[in-house]
């Protein structure tokens, strides 16, 4: 493995400057330049980004180029399949790059669900506008109206006089680079012949074979392995090191550039030697510990940052709603700092070559990483390229750079490739936290149920899913970031699941108080049709019978919804909770809806597996720190979910041939803590209101 | 660039057989089976998850069991014979367990997939029709992160089948 022959990467070039044909032969390439953001969407504001292309070669195939990237949910698969929709050509004629800064176009990151709606958007119109420009060739090699050519299997064929021409063919000699016009009209979902079929994974045999590489296993001659010096607590800062212990050990080289503290060495067990080798001291400041978190979080507000998605929504007359109400409730909701804990650590892989860097890294934010790297090694971004190798797993962890540059700058004093691979314990000590979140709740209705005000403040999470999906005449509604003592940042369904946890069990307890069934109390409310077939369809699916109290047999059922990310999910479940209050998840029944569904063979992966993440979340999963240290650093101290905690779950999926397509990743994860905990308040009578809700598997 | 392999002391070596090929590697009782498999051999088909036995990331076959190999020195695999996930294929012929994963759709980033496939195979050398409940118990040292247990259950049951229709043993 080498890296490539300096290039301007493309998407620094206009379109016709790209040296498409130098590097993948002659063709045809269909450009979707970058476009802004829909200003209704999640990135409203953001800078122009997307964009797609696609380059149809002499060998008959298409190289697709975007840039998301893939770290294991599925979408090269469900992307590759829209390609193959829109150009007629099996599964295995679509080649998609993804991701790689020097090829791709550029992309702000692959977060908050976006691959569907926009890189798949976007990769239509291209298709679309590629299938055109072939029917058009095809018109002139069969001289037959545009109108009588068909295009199947990668074949152009004129229906009057039934000669066909291969694709290949079409584009042999040819080097013609065209833009997507404003008119490409993708096929319809209703008409969708490959896409919205079951589909295997393009790369499963790679995967089953052993032989899908990813960062942490690339390899180049001349490659050392590096380890930076993390504090040992959060919040120290380094007061002093002495590196002449380290430099002493045979081909090590240790920098200490800036902040920067690292070793790499020749082999790995020499890596970790030489950063014992180095002589630290530390200065630790007193930091907040989990005990008094929630106070800490409520007394140190802080303005937003780029991550903090904020709401400050305000409708009717709150104050006056609650003055006259006959019911009133306030509640507190908390969700746990939890980690991603992806399977595969955080790796890089640096390699310099005449003043260019490339780096492989598992990233989920490639053309951020070429800007940190850039900016920190004072280079132009044209000098570095970073490509994704298949990740394992990102959960929206894998968005720092750090890594990349530590390595940018190992590689560089070394004078070799340097590899660095976090440790189970780097892992989810120098990573970041999904947010704790602190969710306060003020709630009234009138005697008969009717919601009549609704006050929500969330703390330091976010404001996804936030606003109420149902109707209430008096509502505020807002966020406030907080100076978090542990690092924290994005995550899979990050505010969503605090936010729907905390709404969705509230509203559980207003139903309670006035005596009404939480399906039909949520119905009445409902404001939008989609959740509401939604949820009429799992609880028939469930056999949901009405309850308007909870029955506290020790076995119990509960039910939530969500709407988010453009994605509508309810979540039945079923407990039990024998004498000895040890928790079973009997059974959940799940139901998704996104649009028109592309990949379901996939989606149904995401929607299970997202479902069996949120139940980490949902009952042990925390992180404990105490004065800046974190705890439970390990598997063997942070608990995820195993075969053994997994119910059996019904995963029913809602079509919708006539809407867009929407992300399925994040949003089938946010019923599923609520849904448990208000099952346990009807199998028991009590109410939890913080997450984890069963920390030591014994409801309290 | 120049070339950058560590001026190797000499080392006294032994023979690890792997996937039905001798291997010449360094007698070092502190070497775990996994570094060797990942470093010295290149075989990165087993992966790191958690170097503490938690994870089974790491599993091969050693004699036809799985074990962790990031818990197993090497010293204790020399002269048994070593089963990577890069030994499972007859050429092009997936095993049947890795067949059924492909046919289940059992992985989503494929991380944990190895040693899952791995931890598989093990568990129908010994029990070749095992229900939901064993498979769960036989697997619970093995983490999937996507949460795709409910799939790799599936797999299980194919592969227990494939084996059977086709009335070959699971090696």
């Amino acid at each position: 493995m080498t890296a490539s022959p300096a290039v301007i990467p493309f998407d620094l070039l206009p379109p016709n400057e790209r040296p498409y044909f130098d590097r993948f032969g002659n063709g045809l390439v269909v450009v979707l330049p970058p476009r802004q953001p829909d200003p209704s969407g999640w990135g409203a504001g953001g800078p122009p980004h997307g964009g797609a292309w696609i380059h149809v070669g002499e060998d008959g195939k298409a190289r697709a180029f975007i840039g998301k990237v893939e770290v294991g949910q599925g979408t090269r698969t469900a992307l590759s399949l829209l390609v193959a929709e829109e150009l007629r050509l099996p599964l295995s004629s679509v080649e998609l790059t993804m991701g790689d800064t020097d090829l791709c176009p550029w992309d702000m990151g692959t977060f908050g669900s976006r691959s569907m709606p926009d890189a798949g958007e976007h990769l239509r119109l291209t298709g679309a506008a590629t299938r055109t420009f072939l029917t058009e060739l095809a018109a002139v090699r069969l001289s037959a109206a545009p109108t009588e050519v068909e295009l199947a299997e990668g074949t152009a064929k004129a229906r009057d006089s039934g000669r066909s021409v291969r694709y290949g063919e079409l584009v042999k000699g040819l080097r013609r680079v065209e833009l997507v016009p404003s008119d490409a009209k993708p096929n319809p979902p209703s008409k969708w012949t490959r896409a919205g079929r079951p589909a295997q994974d393009v790369g499963a045999r790679e995967v089953v074979t052993g032989n899908r590489r990813y960062t942490s296993d690339l390899h180049i001659p001349g490659m050392l392995h590096g380890k930076v010096l993390f504090p040992p607590s959060c919040g120290a800062k380094l007061r002093s090191v002495d590196l002449s212990r380290a430099q002493a050990l045979p081909g090590v080289t240790a920098i200490h550039e800036g902040d920067l503290v690292a070793v790499a060495a020749p082999d790995l067990r020499m890596a970790f030697a030489a950063l014992k080798a180095l002589r630290a001291e530390w200065e630790a400041t007193p930091q907040p510990s989990e005990k008094e978190i929630v106070e800490y979080l409520r007394h140190h507000p802080v303005e937003g940052e780029d991550f903090w998605d904020m709401v400050h929504h305000e409708t009717g007359d709150v104050g006056a709603a609650f003055g006259s109400a006959p019911v009133s409730l306030r509640e507190t909701y908390t969700t746990a700092y939890i980690a991603h804990a992806p399977m595969e650590t955080r790796a890089v892989l640096a390699s310099w070559e005449d003043g260019r860097l490339t780096v492989w890294l598992g990233t989920q934010t490639p053309f951020r990483a070429r800007e940190a790297v850039s900016d920190a090694l004072e280079l132009s971004p044209s000098n570095v390229r970073i490509i994704v190798p298949p990740t394992g797993s990102g959960f929206g962890g894998k968005h720092t750079s750090d890594l990349a540059v530590a390595a940018a700058r190992l590689a560089k004093a070394a004078g070799h490739p340097v590899r660095v691979v976090f440790s189970r314990e780097e892992e989810f000590t120098q990573a970041y936290f999904r947010p704790m979140a602190v969710v306060d709740i003020r709630s009234a209705a009138e005697q008969d149920g009717t919601l009549t005000a609704w006050e929500f403040h969330v703390l330091n999470a976010g404001a996804s899913a936030a606003r109420l999906p149902y109707r209430v005449a008096n509502q505020k509604i807002d966020n406030q970031p907080s100076d978090s003592p542990l690092s924290q940042a994005s995550y899979r369904a990050l505010a969503a699941t605090a936010n729907n946890f905390a709404r969705e069990s509230h509203l559980d307890e207003v139903a309670a108080r006035v005596g009404a069934d939480p399906v039909e109390y949520r119905l009445r409310h409902l404001a939008d049709d989609r959740l509401a077939t939604v949820l009429r369809t799992v609880a028939e699916r469930a056999g949901w019978s009405p309850r308007p109290a909870p029955a506290a047999s020790g076995s119990g059922r509960g039910i939530a919804v969500g709407l988010e990310k453009e994605g509508r999910v309810a979540t039945f479940a079923e407990v039990r909770v024998p004498e000895d209050r040890h928790l079973e998840v009997v059974r959940i029944v799940t139901g998704f809806e996104c649009g028109a569904i592309v990949h379901p063979t996939n989606l149904r992966s995401q929607v299970e597996g997202g479902t069996v993440m949120a139940m980490g979340g949902a009952l042990f999963e925390a992180i404990h720190f105490e004065n800046g240290r974190i705890l439970n650093p390990s598997f063997s101290r942070y608990r995820v979910p195993r075969f053994r905690d997994i119910p059996p779950i019904e995963v029913i999926l809602l079509d919708r041939p006539d809407l867009p397509s929407q992300g399925g990743g994040e949003t089938p994860l946010i019923a599923v803590a609520p849904a448990i905990a208000n099952a346990i308040y009807d199998a028991t009578g009590k109410r939890l209101r913080s997450l984890p809700l069963t920390p030591d598997g014994t409801v309290p | 660039m120049p070339s950058s392999e560590p001026a190797a002391r000499p080392r006294a070596m032994t023979k690890l057989r792997v996937n039905g090929t001798d291997h010449s590697v360094p007698i070092d009782p502190d070497r775990s089976l996994l570094y060797v498999l990942r470093e010295e051999l290149r075989l990165t088909g087993t992966k790191y998850g958690c170097g503490e036995g938690e994870c089974g990331a790491c599993k091969v076959l050693v004699d036809g069991v799985a074990v962790r190999a990031c818990q197993t020195p090497v010293g204790e695999a020399v002269g048994r014979s070593i089963v990577t996930i890069e030994g499972l294929a007859q050429g092009e012929h997936l095993h049947p367990v890795q067949q059924a994963f492909v046919e289940a759709g059992a992985f989503q980033c494929g991380f944990c997939t190895s040693g899952m496939i791995i931890a598989a195979v093990s568990l129908l050398a010994r029990s070749s029709q095992p229900s939901v409940e064993e498979i769960r118990a036989a697997m619970d040292g093995n983490l999937c992160r996507c949460g795709g247990y409910l799939r790799i259950i599936d797999a299980v049951q194919r592969a227990s089948r494939l084996s059977s229709g086709a009335g070959g043993a699971v090696p």
